[in-house]
């Protein structure tokens, strides 16, 4: 117990200890897990979209929370289990009621705007989860809502709890054409002051923020969440100079900075090789990295000095870091 | 030595936040966690979020006197309402927390009770059901702290400040700021480098965690214990700088004025929730604390006039700095 502090990533710190209460399934492949203190305490409240990173053995993943983050007896998080992805889902969906998990503290990072007159909120398959953080707080706090639903015929997770918060609002697709006509439709008539928030695989959330732009949505308005979403892209080769050492390291296409230092036997830290930890952050001497993380912000992007070497890679052919 | 003398020190001296950790003063980012004890040359400070002294019903009373006369000292546009109940919910545990004899709170999901000796206040309220509360709501939080309170939205990459009860304010005025980037708030600095500090201040800002509580201080002088030196109120107070040079009474009327600014992400509605609390001390007070007493004299006489001006302290600082060194 007392060693996690230690060894796990900075999002861990000051983690909470939960109990698992409760596991429901969705569909054959999206499982519900709902986490209590094991006192029976309140949880920490959260901001709508917000996620929690869930370590599950040596692994560390990043969920949506689907409550709406009022003062929160229970978290929920839905978990759609790959079965060859390195991420723990299928460790996470062998886990019976009674297991204690460390679970972080809530981090908000895909939230409602406060001044939208409405919420237009689009989501694919397990990305549903953060639309139903949204849609339970708008209900709550009487704000203007709407959701654009696409899933596969009968894999579509929390569709009662959707149908009951939405009502008239919910507009459900099982199929690609019947959704690109839905959402040609959303976007021509949504008034002024509306933003729109999309979540799901990456090529479902590129196909949308493209439509959208094409019918003259300000980038401003547009907002994406990228968890649950595939995996990323390859990337292009480069390599890198250690300035330690002197050593030249080669990063090819498909392999990340992290797996290619390991190859060469060197030792980084690590904990969710998803970016979102804060954990494998390495100081950057020369070069421009291609953010690729969930954890820096956007001005410590912007300043180039650091880079979270589990997913993100670089824009030119060299980078130095510092180790 | 510390004990001897804090025994004739009156408990607002005691616990006066000093600012000065060395006898010059440059501006800088400042941030710390918070709650936090600080130990002084007179006492401490800072081991609460929320501080209560002895001027609570009295500075509560001000406010309330101030508010009634000039609503503009208070602001909310529309979509900040949530994020006023998230300070509600937030700040009256942490004081039922902190002053368990006079306050007490407690909460079955949105049924509130909310006890305060201190007023004779004993209320149940329903979180998101303004009628059920005395007043508005932002006006009823600002009702039980002697803090400002101003609440920052964020979006569009930027932090807006969209609400707030500012009745102590330094010399700013919320009618006129609302619904502008903080950036803009901060109005124009003396220095290059201390915009850098605001713009890094935001960033850091953007960055904070639900939950997360740090705080800063601030520091400038005020003549006569006047919490209330807003713009609009100018006529009333300003023509005293040049006075009080002159008035064989400036150790009393001078005062030393400090803000503990908290800044605190609210947890549910993700704004930016910003305490300024308020304290005075007089120099002649200050001259009780002999280490107090030579080191803002020192930061006084060492202030670069540029400093002095943004601060509104340049007619006086000399005779301050004079009357503290001098003895
Ligand atoms: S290992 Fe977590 S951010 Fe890289």
């Amino acid at each position: 117990m007392t060693a996690t502090a230690e060894a796990s990533a900075p999002a861990l710190h000051d983690a909470l200890e939960l109990v698992l209460a409760d596991v429901t399934d969705q569909t054959p492949s999206i499982r519900s897990f709902t986490f209590r203190d094991p006192a029976g305490n309140g949880l920490p409240p959260y901001v709508p979209g917000s996620h929690v990173i869930v370590q599950c053995g040596d692994k560390a993943n990043a969920y949506s929370l689907t409550g709406s983050g009022v003062l929160p007896d229970e978290y929920t998080i839905s978990v759609l289990r790959v079965d060859d992805g390195g991420g723990g889902s299928a460790t996470l969906h062998r886990l019976a009621p009674g297991a204690r998990l460390t679970v972080s503290r809530p981090r908000s990072a895909f939230a409602p705007v406060a001044t939208a007159r409405h919420h237009l909120l689009i989501a694919a398959g397990i990305g549903i989860t953060p639309m139903l953080s949204h849609m339970r707080a708008a209900a709550e706090w009487g704000h203007s809502a709407s959701l654009l639903y696409s899933y596969r015929q009968g894999e579509g997770a929390h569709l009662d709890d959707v149908r009951e918060l939405c009502g008239e609002s919910l507009h459900e697709c099982t199929d690609r054409s019947s959704f690109l006509a839905a959402l040609a439709v959303r976007l021509g008539e949504q008034p002024l002051g509306t933003h729109l928030y999309v979540c799901g695989p990456q090529g479902f959330m590129d196909t949308v923020l493209h439509a959208a732009s094409e019918a003259g949505w300000p980038a401003s308005r547009l907002h994406s969440e990228p968890f649950g979403s595939a995996d990323l892209d390859p990337g292009q080769p480069f390599s890198v100079r250690l300035s330690r050492s002197g050593t030249v390291v080669d990063v090819p296409s498909g392999t990340s900075l992290l797996e290619a230092l390991e190859d060469s036997g060197l030792k980084v830290p690590f904990m969710c090789r998803q970016g979102v930890c804060g954990e494998c952050v390495l100081p950057v001497l020369r070069g421009t990295p291609e953010h690729r993380d969930l954890y820096l912000s956007d001005a410590e992007k912007t300043a180039n000095n650091s880079i979270m070497c589990c997913v993100s890679r670089s824009r030119d052919a060299g980078l130095e870091i510092d180790f | 030595m510390l004990s001897t003398q804090g025994s004739t020190l009156t408990p607002s001296v005691q616990r006066f936040p000093f600012p000065f950790r060395e006898d010059s003063y440059r501006y800088s980012t400042n941030v710390e966690p918070a709650p936090q004890f600080v130990s002084t040359d007179a006492g401490g400070w800072g081991d609460r979020l929320i501080e209560i002294d002895p001027h609570y019903r009295s500075e509560l009373e001000e406010r309330a006197a101030i508010l009634d006369r000039d609503p503009s000292r208070i602001a909310m546009l529309a979509h900040m309402g949530p994020a006023v109940w998230d300070t509600i919910t937030t700040l009256l545990p942490v004081l039922a927390a902190d002053y368990p004899d006079v306050m007490s709170f407690t909460r079955e999901r949105r049924r509130c009770h909310w006890r305060n000796d201190l007023l004779r206040l004993d209320i149940n309220f329903v979180i998101g059901d303004a009628s059920t509360l005395p007043m508005e709501p932002l006006r009823f939080i600002a009702s039980q702290i002697q803090d400002d309170i101003a609440l920052l939205d964020q979006r569009e990459g930027a932090l807006w400040l969209d609400a707030g009860v500012i009745t102590f304010a330094a010399d700013w005025s919320l009618g006129f700021d609302v619904g502008m980037r903080f950036l803009e708030v901060h109005g124009p600095v003396p220095r290059v480098h201390e915009e850098q500090i605001i713009t890094r201040a935001q960033q850091f800002l953007m960055r904070l965690q639900p939950g997360e509580k740090y705080r800063r201080t601030n520091w400038t002088m005020t003549v006569d214990r006047r919490l209330d030196t807003s713009t609009e109120t100018y006529p009333q107070w300003g023509p005293d700088r040049l006075e009080v040079v002159d008035d064989p009474e400036l150790p009393k009327r001078l005062h030393l004025r400090v803000e503990v600014q908290h800044l605190i992400r609210l947890p549910q509605s993700g704004a930016i929730l910003f305490l300024v609390r308020t304290h005075m001390i007089s120099l002649a007070e200050i001259s009780a604390v002999p280490a107090w007493r030579q080191r803002l004299g020192r930061v006084l006489a060492e202030l670069p006039e540029d400093m002095a001006d943004y601060k509104g302290i340049s007619r006086y600082r000399d005779a301050a700095a004079n009357w503290l060194l001098g003895g």
